[in-house]
């Protein structure tokens, strides 16, 4: 398949297995184990003599530690070491760096600074043992007042978290702005309208079902470290560990087995990677730590946490003239967020979303609090998810303030096509879209006017229906290097391919799927490129000694960027491959042409080689051109020029229970534009996973804190995630607008659904909300909130109820 | 002390502490890696085998407590690498993305459809309403469902659909 | 906090029968504990939060699972499980609020273990058999090596999780009065399917001619006594059942709750709840002691 091919939708002609060779829907080739419950999940391995790791956690969120009595711990008989901060601080590995230039505490050595903290590392025979032995350990804290709500953090007086930084005398960790304030200025004071609003998205976890854990074995002989790490991106990880832990890079193996699903959860290095590293070294065995659920979404990377106050500035008309932002960005203890260098709020900085404004601005301020570190996991495209639900929250806001259909309102505001490619008023590069198409489809299948005829007839008789629409745009693919690193690691992807004498065909990958299909989409672009059957391509990926570097799996980025790689080394092999056929066909490679994986002579199309011919001949004695080595392979590292922009339009329809303020999501339609599909199925069911995120953050999935730091988010019980009974049937649709930079058109998905889905939802409930006036409440829109909302006194839902 | 059960049909004896859970007991000590472990609280399924024939979450059951009892697991369903149905429309149907929760929503839909061969929509949600799916939304768990009600004999009735790799769109799906 | 997930160390013996168990419990004194279905226990011992010496599994009394017609009253066995009283052909003949109630409490996995005395013994404060048992004025059997005695359902909570029941002593049949005619059902607000209440209230409405002829009112998860709103149920005893009556009830039940705020929601909302499910548990009960609607 050309790409030109691939844009114009055509059909991949079947292989003998009954696959595409090249896109089109097709079962996924992973499935056959995890159907058997033959996966390979983290702590589905066993070594011999391994030990189990356990990790004594803070009980509270701000204390300074006195003292620390393992003695009793120690004495344990299954219990093989105990190892605290003090231990560390003797290595040098008490405070590990970030992903975004601060430090964080492996061990605490000075105080606690979040409820979850790791405190003491337990190593023991088996995992009731270690965990029998944290209750052995005794630690004394003396108490400090915790930093909770973000808002005041800054405040005169507020406790000082960070004073193990130097000359650290209040809560700030960074100020950072884009767009043009000043002509913002001038746009609002000239501006009909103005409305403000201010908006909470808060805290969440990702809490893929598998947690987080590892398995380190340092062989003392060789010197090698092996880790197998719940990771998205192993071979960042196995850089960090380098540079962190002073070992040699060749000598670390990081292996990301099958992944119990991401979401950004197992993007972050934490406290436990490193102490069963340790473990390892200090035992002299492997270590395996895996963590509770409590541990999860107590500790581990959360998501969110953005306290936004929003202006929207239009003419009376409905013109959007405007949009400017202040945030106050809730980090926790340590900075730990995993953003590109330069955007220390992620790519928040996009929430212009998809209107022609004429001015735009934002300023994010970043403040330690005592809670988890964290701050950008959970499908959230580097902060995407709170620009769209900003700029979506505020659409409606205006409309309801203009007394104008919020569909319309968007219509007339949305960019046109040929304003593509276009740049916005902070500076992205919109690569291409037909965003009005896309709109009026999801408008057509939503039956949206008769959606509005039968919420008016139910106003009338009472009834609370709700319809909320949401239109993103998304940015993914990061990204080009001169713009984009972490840790000043490049944002580029590597990708090895090699075919076999016989035809078949491995690619290694640099990214690292947690439920994606990478074994299946992959083999699919290779299969494009080659006319290889999918099924004869192997695709190899997690094992840092058996793949080429890559920045790993989040932010949308496997297709954009790894998928981009992978149709350039297939090119380039295919290129190769022209030369060998003609050293076999004795023409010119000019003299060739490519079909149906089959180089053949222009114009008399019985003269060619497939290319698993062609793989043979290039493994033969066939006599090559000078300078044409043997084989029939290629490597690449795809730069992405741009990141790459999918976008939708999303509807959702809600009944609300105005005696209960119960909120039932009856329908919701989700129209996604993400280019071509390279496996429609894969690409539908990310859709749908993503839809459900939306519907859980919109509803239930927050985590608050108590007045003294505790998370009140800490178990399946607290912490609410959707189950089948709250998720409607989805339905789908589809536009097709190529990237025009991507060498297959595709723009990426993984993250869409989760990015534009909750502001749908939301704006749903206070469509509903209407007749009570309700112009904004914060997530989660819990039946007690929707009560307090109809009683015109919404909850602050990052703090405790009371 | 020690127990003895039948897992997949073999008689199995262990020493165990009392306390030990029976998923760390299937998983640890059998090496029945295919029942997983997600939350402790019993809230998220993942750890759904079948115990005297009924599913139950097996974090929340002692492997003492199974002494004497028969237990089934996902490694148990397939006969002689033949999927059963209920696989095979998980596959069909890409009704797992992860696949972390798969074996626990095997079980329970396994079992759902010896009970009511022919559920509905609604149904099939109710059955699976205490097990937690972080990727696919549940829409293509329930059309997997489905496929297998359809599909009894799984790919023997389904003709050469079931055996090719490929299979059409699905009704639900909408495209322009 | 120790969230360290594996229960401490215990013995465990495996009770064959009723006597069995009693003589197990005589034996291992207050520090061992019954196990049934094991889903409220068991998480609590993982959390460390129970540390029973003994745990006594009475899985095997196979004799206490029944729900069987006994002269005027319904006799549920206590081991009978979640799944069984929601399969019930003779509850749902008699009392639809146990269907109702039964659809909604955890989730299907969860009802295949969990059993009906296990629930009445964990005694949890937002339990919803116990608003259900209240509601119906349930009878609760408690056996001891002296012999059986019964409790009222309205006395048989004596606090968060705390009961009648003593050292020594077994849970052994729920027993519900046949009302004929009687109509029941059972209200609940969850944030979330298989979560706990924020709110639920469940009833029962047996009308003589044009007036309620006795009526039962229970409510959970909302600090009400025992389970209960016995100054509604006055109110409506003798009265007809017109809406305006069943609003002045489920009005006097709200203002007799005491609940308190947590990540469920405010007081003041969950009182408003209690007094909302109230009226709807009301409403439905009347219809179907009317025949009327499911």
């Amino acid at each position: 398949m050309t790409a030109a091919d691939i844009e114009a939708g055509a059909t991949a002609p079947l292989s003998e297995a009954g696959n595409p060779i090249g896109f089109g829907r097709m079962l996924r080739k992973e499935d056959a184990r995890f159907l058997r419950g033959q996966g390979h999940y983290l702590d589905d391995i066993q070594l011999p003599g391994m030990l189990y790791g356990a990790i004594l956690r803070s009980p509270m969120a701000h204390a300074r530690i006195t003292s620390i009595d393992t003695s009793a711990a120690e004495a344990h008989p299954k219990v093989k070491a105990v190892i605290t901060g003090a231990v560390l601080e003797t290595l040098g590995l008490a405070w590990m760096p970030t992903l975004s230039n601060d430090v964080q505490a492996v061990l605490a050595t000075d105080k606690v600074r979040f409820q979850g903290q790791e405190v003491a590392f337990v190593i023991a025979e088996d995992r009731y043992a270690a965990r029998d032995a944290l209750e052995l350990i005794e630690v004394d804290y003396e108490p400090l007042d915790p930093v909770v709500d973000a808002r005041r953090a800054l405040d005169e007086g507020a406790p000082v978290i960070r004073d193990d930084l130097e000359g650290k005398t209040d809560n700030h960790i960074f100020d950072w702005e884009s767009g043009d304030a000043a002509l913002c200025d001038e746009v609002f004071a000239k501006a009909d309208v103005v409305v403000a609003q201010d908006v909470l998205y808060p805290r969440s976890h990702p809490a893929p079902l598998e947690t987080c854990g590892s398995l380190a074995h340092m062989d003392k002989v060789t010197g090698k470290l092996t880790a197998w790490i719940t990771s998205q991106a192993p071979h960042a990880h196995r850089t960090v560990y380098a540079l962190v832990a002073g070992l040699p890079e060749h000598k670390i193996q990081v292996i990301s087995p099958d992944i119990g699903g991401g979401f950004g959860n197992k993007v972050p290095i934490y406290p436990g990677y490193v102490l069963a590293v340790v473990g390892s070294i200090v035992t002299g065995k492997p270590v395996k730590w895996m963590e509770d659920r409590s541990e999860n979404l107590m500790s581990t990377g959360f998501a969110r946490d953005y306290h936004m106050h929003g202006e929207i500035a239009a003419t009376r008309e409905g013109k959007i003239l405007g949009l400017r932002v202040k945030v106050i960005a809730d980090h926790g203890a340590f900075n730990a967020s995993a953003n590109p260098t330069k955007y220390p709020a992620g790519f928040f900085n996009i929430f212009t979303g998809s209107y022609d404004l004429e001015a735009a601005h934002c300023q994010v301020t970043g403040v330690y609090s005592n809670k988890a570190p964290g701050g950008v996991a959970y499908a959230c495209s580097f902060r995407i998810t709170e620009a769209v639900y900003l700029v979506e929250r505020m659409v409606d806001v205006l409309a309801q303030e203009l007394d104008r259909d919020p569909a319309d309102l968007r219509k007339a505001n949305l960019l046109r096509p040929e304003q593509f490619p276009y740049v916005t008023k902070t500076g992205w590069e919109y690569d291409s879209g037909d965003y009005l198409r896309t709109m009026e489809l999801a408008l057509d299948l939503a039956g949206y006017e008769g959606l509005r005829a039968e919420q008016a007839e139910k106003r009338a008789r009472g009834e609370l229906m709700g319809i909320g629409i949401s239109f993103f745009t998304e940015g993914v693919g990061a990204g080009p290097r001169k713009h984009m690193d972490i840790l000043g690691l490049g944002m580029a992807d590597g990708c090895e391919l090699r075919v076999h004498p016989t035809g078949k065909a491995v690619v290694r990958l640099s990214v690292q799927t947690q439920g994606q299909g990478h074994e299946t989409t992959f083999a699919q672009i290779v299969s494009s490129q080659l006319g290889i059957p999918p099924e004869d391509i192997e695709v190899v990926h997690g094992d840092t000694d058996q793949t080429p570097f890559g920045l790993g799996t989040y932010g949308s980025r496997s297709t954009p960027v790894s998928g981009a790689a992978a149709a350039v080394v297939a090119q380039r092999v295919r290129d190769k491959a022209r030369i060998v056929a003609a050293a076999a066909l004795e023409c010119s490679p000019d003299d060739l042409e490519w079909e149906h994986g089959r180089w053949y002579v222009k114009g008399d199309p019985s003269q060619g080689k497939t290319i698993q011919e062609i793989a043979l001949l290039a493994h033969s004695s066939l006599e090559l051109p000078e300078g044409v080595e043997g084989h029939l392979d290629a490597t690449a590292v795809y730069n992405p020029p741009n990141l790459t922009y999918p976008y939708g339009a999303y509807i959702c329809v809600v009944d609300v229970d105005k005696g209960t303020g119960q909120v039932h999501v009856r329908r919701f339609v989700a129209v996604d534009d993400c280019g071509p599909r390279i496996n429609p199925m894969i690409v539908e069911g990310q859709i749908h996973g993503g839809l459900a995120d939306g519907v859980g953050m919109a509803l239930m999935q927050a985590i608050a804190f108590d007045e003294d730091g505790n998370c009140l988010g800490g178990s399946f019980m607290d912490y609410l995630l959707p189950t089948s009974m709250e998720c409607p049937s989805w339905e789908l649709g589809e536009t097709v607008t190529p990237s025009p930079h991507h060498p297959l058109g595709v723009k990426g998905v993984g993250e869409s659904a989760t990015v534009g889905s909750p502001a749908a939802v939301v704006n749903a409930v206070i469509d509903a909300l209407a007749p009570y006036g309700v112009r904004h409440v914060d997530m989660p829109l819990t039946p007690a909130q929707v009560w307090l909302a109809m009683q015109g006194r919404p909850a602050r839902t990052d703090l405790a109820i009371s | 002390m020690q127990v003895t059960m039948t897992v997949n049909g073999d008689e199995v004896t262990r020493d165990i502490e009392p306390r030990l859970l029976l998923v760390h007991f299937v998983r640890d000590h059998l090496g029945l890696t295919g029942t997983h472990w997600g939350c402790d609280t019993s809230n998220c399924g993942a750890c759904v085998l079948w115990m005297d024939g009924e599913p139950v979450k097996s974090c929340t059951v002692l492997a003492a407590m199974a002494h004497g009892r028969s237990i089934r697991t996902v490694e148990d369903l397939d006969s002689g690498g033949e999927l059963d149905p209920v696989q095979q429309g998980f596959m069909q149907c890409h009704g797992l993305q992860c696949g972390f929760c798969t074996p626990g929503m095997l079980m329970t839909t396994r079992r759902l459809l010896d009970d009511n061969p022919d559920p509905s929509e609604a149904e099939i949600r109710e059955a699976i309403s205490g097990q937690i799916c972080r990727c696919t939304g549940y829409e293509n768990i329930v059309n997997s469902v489905r496929w297998a009600a359809e599909h009894r004999d799984g790919a023997v009735a389904a003709d050469d659909e079931a055996m090719s790799q490929t299979a059409p769109a699905t009704d639900e799906e909408v495209s322009a | 906090m120790l969230n360290v997930q594996t229960p401490a160390p215990f013995e465990y013996e495996r009770a064959g029968s009723v006597d069995d168990a009693l003589a197990l419990l005589e034996r291992h004194g207050p520090e061992a504990r019954l196990v049934a279905g094991g889903h409220s226990l068991l998480p609590m011992m993982k959390l460390r939060l129970a540390r029973p010496e003994v745990l006594i599994d009475i899985n095997d009394l196979t004799d206490l699972s029944y729900i069987r017609l006994d002269g005027s009253a319904i006799a549920i066995g206590a081991m009978t499980r979640h799944a069984e009283l929601l399969d019930s052909p003779l509850l749902a003949e008699h009392y639809a609020i146990f269907r109702d109630a039964e659809r909604v409490i955890a989730d299907p996995i969860v009802r295949n273990r969990g059993t009906i005395g296990g629930s009445f013994c964990q005694a949890d404060p937002s339990e919803d058999l116990a608003a259900v048992g209240s509601a119906l004025g349930a009878e609760l059997v408690v056996r001891s090596a002296e012999g059986t005695r019964t409790v009222p359902a309205r006395e048989f909570h004596t606090g968060p999780y705390e009961t009648a029941v003593g050292d020594g002593e077994i849970l052994t049949e729920i027993r519900v009065p046949v009302r004929p005619g009687a109509g029941s059902a059972y209200e609940k607000v969850e944030r979330r399917a298989g979560d706990w209440a924020i709110a639920a209230a469940g009833a029962f409405v047996a009308l003589d001619g044009d007036t309620v002829g006795d009526v039962g009112v229970g409510l959970t998860a909302v600090g009400a006594a025992h389970f209960c709103a016995p100054r509604a149920e006055d109110a409506l005893r003798g009265q007809p059942p017109t809406d305006e009556n069943l609003a002045a009830a489920a009005q006097l039940a709200g203002e007799d709750c005491n609940p308190s705020a947590d990540q469920r929601g405010p007081a003041d909302y969950k009182r408003h709840l209690a007094q909302e499910l109230t009226l709807r548990a009301l409403r439905r009960s009347v219809a179907r002691a009317r025949g009327e609607g499911a």
